[in-house]
């Protein structure tokens, strides 16, 4: 384990990497199949087939290793696993699981080979299937890419099949009655008279047969859940107030705890605790890395205490000053800081030697800021220690929780909770390792840690700050070249770096969005050039795209309209991909696109492929005294199969809103070293009054099932900014827009 | 210091200028309100007192002596459903649902005092509630359903 747990440490996914799955490992460690966690401690007349099933007598536990964000996963890995198992919704529980290797993530493996999404060759194959040899020796269980779906489709079924299957068998075995005159419905398995036999009075003789494995998943045509309208497992929960959240959790005898971290990110000088030590309820101040923590019988006296401490701090790592963070990324557009030339189809350099269209854009910082602020309660004993938190990456967490405490990973339980949003704020660690180390200076007394709103603004790792600098050429009314370079901070290193994770081979996600652009312009060329960690920056719902997106599709339209064509058309006689093609028509036959608009209205288009997905949108703006109001958006997004259209319309609707409402209001920007934005007064996303109304189609043409939680961002600014072109004649390239128009 | 929560009665002890929104969820355990910014911005901790939505993160406890706090709780009678809560059920509004009790409690108040509110009403009263989701036009169909159920009794 120890050689193991070392190449962990050091080896993380994307490029070379890859090829490390199949050959480092060797293919016995590959073949291995990971210890089912749920084997362990299984209680009297209990069974489990495979590590997302648990049957006893009293009750059948559907284990949904994806952590439920607010993405609607918990119920969408239910269902899978209820359609093969013949349960109902009511007939079963749910639970997050325990951290475990068995529940490396598939798909994230995949995606995380730099291929393009329609790419099935030789080389794309072997290099998915060696990532995929990686992740699973390596046990990276991730919730996180838009991955959960695809991750789950095949194994959630093949396990709900099984389960199906063995238990029949088992009460072939009670009854003497031949296994295929028997068939499951509602949790039982039902003879031929018509008697039923539960499920959870099976499990006793199940638990001594040898599963049945050799099961072919049901097809499409006979389900009864997935694709359905079906009612959300949480849904009743979230509408009356009883969900519990990380954040509501309590554990007997714990205490609160509040910290403060050095907003510049430097260390701590020196404090003054006296004040805060004499408030009430406040049981001491303790030092952590960088910072000071309260500790007190109740969270807001934590709050009020912590502040109260007199912190002096010292100065941070990186430029004190917003304009020196933008010089650095200008700055970076040099051979020495070119990250890969991702693309360059025909010959740029010769189409661009004449005029050349030119324009530059830029795309801020932006913070996560779910709305449940960071939280988490440890309890350090010397047998192990427990973690109550909602997080998208346990067995990292099992890691940075044992750094500090001394205990071995395996010893470190996590309860994974509901969370209220993540939007990748959820795969920071920092917090629980703040939590641990209160906690590991008073062992035996589990510490609630709960940030305060503006320490998690402060403290929040923001998205990618990144520029384009893009030339390109009509002619005879055709997009001829586009050359895009982009420059940004690489979030994926950032991140993995905080967890001790090198990150070998470029950064796919500096120019996602552009690099795989299915588009085929006859002289195109995408290079990604690295800037040197400024803020550290993390993932942020759709990650790369999220801002080379807004490059790409807006730079496309600056030349569609030079060249005098129809965004649209334009797009569908470039488009190289018959899913790009389908969305892009889904959304002209949505929107009415040609159609004759009123004095001062605009239609925007725009489409990118992010996770997989290709997804267009059309959005329809006015020009009012107020300001943009932004009145329709339809969008139409390429899954492969729909899994859940109730889930799929919410995810949808409101990824369009998170990246319109951050392209319009959002940036964090620094002063002295600290974030300017402390709260939502400053911060806030969207605001209903800004909502559009959101039209959703869902394409299926059948290929690999994929998820739908990051794909719809990356258009949505494009598109807008295309939209109020197309009605002002104003080019929008920097977001915030709000720094260049107001919004009504 | 007392005051009533969901109807019954209920007396603490704690500094006068602790909000509202730590005595309900630290010292009477009501976790259905949220804390999500502390300075009345994002509204996922309102609640009802003496029967108008409140930001509770900004109410100073000495300041409901003797009020009538409503959580989402106690929206509606005994094991009923508000219909503000039933529409958010038929709608599936809730993604991640920590700020739809807040949105409830004020979507429940603007209906008291507008039982036909226009989408602009919807918008100016909603205003105040932050949903980092974006659950929008669900809450705002939902807010019309609610209305025509509360219509017809």
């Amino acid at each position: 384990m120890g050689r193991l747990k070392r190449i962990a440490r050091r080896t993380f996914l994307v490029g070379a990497a890859a090829l490390a799955g199949g050959v480092a490992f060797g293919a016995y460690m590959v073949r291995r199949p990971h210890d089912n966690p749920l084997a362990e401690g299984l209680g009297p007349d209990e069974v489990t087939f495979n590590p997302w099933i648990l049957i006893g007598p009293e009750r059948i536990t559907l284990i949904t290793p994806h952590v439920d964000l607010g993405q609607g996963t918990a119920h969408m890995q239910a269902m899978l696993l209820a359609e093969e198992m013949d349960l109902d919704p009511g007939g079963f529980e749910t639970d997050f699981g325990p951290p475990a290797a068995a529940y490396w993530n598939t798909a994230m493996a995949e995606d995380a080979a730099p291929f393009r999404s329609s790419d099935d060759g030789l080389m794309a194959r072997g290099t998915r299937t060696a990532m995929d040899a990686a992740f699973k020796v390596l046990g990276m269980q991730v919730t996180g890419g838009s991955t959960s779906s695809a991750d789950s489709f095949d194994k959630l079924r093949a396990a709900g099949a099984m389960a199906r299957e063995t238990l029949k068998l088992a009460a072939a075995q009670e009854t003497g009655i031949a296994v295929d005159r028997l068939s499951t419905g509602g949790g039982a398995v039902v003879l031929p008279d018509g008697n039923r036999l539960p499920y959870t009075a099976l499990a006793a003789t199940a638990a001594t047969l040898e599963p049945v494995t050799d099961v072919a998943p049901r097809a499409a045509s006979n389900w009864r859940l997935i694709g359905q309208e079906t009612e959300r497992l949480d849904i009743v929960a979230k509408s009356t107030g009883q969900q519990v959240f990380g954040i509501d959790v309590t554990v007997e005898g714990m205490v609160h705890a509040a910290v403060r971290v050095n907003p510049r990110r430097g260390g701590l000088n020196g404090y003054d605790a006296s004040e805060a030590e004499a408030m009430r309820g406040v049981q001491g101040i303790v030092e952590v890395t960088d910072g000071v923590a309260a500790i007190a019988d109740n969270t807001w006296r934590a709050f009020e205490a912590v502040n109260a401490v007199e912190c002096n701090w010292a100065a941070g790592p990186y430029p004190e000053e917003q304009a020196d963070h933008w010089a650095a990324v200008a700055a970076s557009f040099t051979e020495e800081r070119l990250d890969k030339e991702w693309r360059h189809d025909g010959d740029v350099p010769a189409a661009l030697s004449g005029e050349a269209i030119e324009a530059e854009y830029r795309a801020p910082y932006l913070a996560h800021q779910p709305l449940e602020p960071l939280n988490a309660i440890v309890r350090i004993t010397e047998g192990g220690v427990e973690v109550w938190t909602g997080h998208q990456m346990p067995r990292f967490l099992q890691q940075v929780v044992a750094g500090v405490t001394g205990h071995e990973p395996e010893q470190v339980m996590l309860h994974n909770q509901y969370t209220g949003g993540s939007f990748g704020h959820r795969l920071e660690l920092a917090h629980v390792r703040l939590a641990t180390e209160i906690a590991d200076q008073m062992r035996g007394t589990p510490v609630k840690l709960t940030f305060q709103r503006e320490e998690d603004f402060a403290h929040d790792f923001p998205r990618q700050i990144s520029m384009a600098r893009a030339r390109g050429a009509v002619s005879e009314g055709r997009i001829a070249a586009a050359d895009i370079q982009i420059a940004s901070v690489s979030a994926v290193r950032s991140q993995m770096g905080r967890i001790g994770q090198d990150v070998p081979g470029p950064d796919s996600q500096i120019p996602a969005g552009v690099w795989n652009a299915p588009y085929a312009i006859p002289n195109y060329r995408v290079r990604a050039y690295a800037v040197p960690e400024l803020a550290p920056t993390s993932s942020w719902r759709s990650v790369g795209a999220s801002s080379a997106g807004f490059f790409g599709e807006s730079f496309l339209d600056e030349l569609i309209h030079a060249a005098g064509a129809d965004p649209i058309e334009e797009r569908l006689r470039l488009a190289s991909d018959p899913r790009a093609g389908a969305v892009l028509e889904a959304v002209a036959e949505m929107s009415g696109w040609g159609r004759a608009l009123p004095e001062g209205r605009g239609l925007g288009v725009a489409m990118v492929e992010s996770f997989g997905v290709p997804t267009a949108e059309v959005i329809e703006v006015e020009a009012t005294d107020r300001g943009i109001r932004i009145h329709d958006v339809w969008v139409a997004a390429e899954v492969g199969t729909l899994l859940d259209p109730v889930n799929f319309e919410n995810q949808v609707q409101g990824g369009v809103i998170w990246g319109l409402g951050h392209a319009i209001n959002c940036e964090i920007t620094y002063a002295g070293g600290i974030a300017e934005q402390s709260n939502y007064d400053s911060h806030d996303g969207m605001r209903i009054w800004q909502a559009p109304r959101i039209a959703v189609r869902a394409v299926e043409l059948g290929g690999p099932v994929r998820g739908i939680g990051e794909p719809p961002v990356p258009p949505a600014a494009p598109a807008l900014a295309n939209a109020i072109f197309a009605a002002t004649g104003q080019r929008l390239r920097e977001m915030p827009f709000v720094r260049a128009m107001d919004f009504a | 210091m007392r005051f009533s929560v969901n109807g019954t009665e209920r007396e603490v002890d704690v500094e006068p200028d602790m909000p509202l929104l730590w005595v309900l969820r630290d010292e009477l355990g009501i976790t259905s309100v949220k804390y999500g910014c502390g300075i009345a911005q994002c509204g996922a901790c309102t609640v009802h007192v003496d029967g108008i939505a409140t930001r509770s993160c900004q109410l100073p406890a000495d300041t409901v002596e003797g009020a009538e706090i409503t959580t989402l709780e106690g929206l509606a009678p005994g094991d009923t459903l508000h219909a503000v809560q039933e529409a958010w059920i038929t709608h599936q509004v809730a993604q991640c649902g920590y700020c739809q009790s807040g949105q409830m409690m004020q979507a429940a108040d603007l209906l008291a005092t507008t039982p036909e509110p226009t989408d602009e009403d919807i918008d100016t009263v909603m205003g105040g509630n932050l949903c980092r989701c974006g659950t929008y036009p669900r809450i705002r169909t939902a807010i019309h359903d609610a209305a025509a159920r509360l219509r017809e009794g």
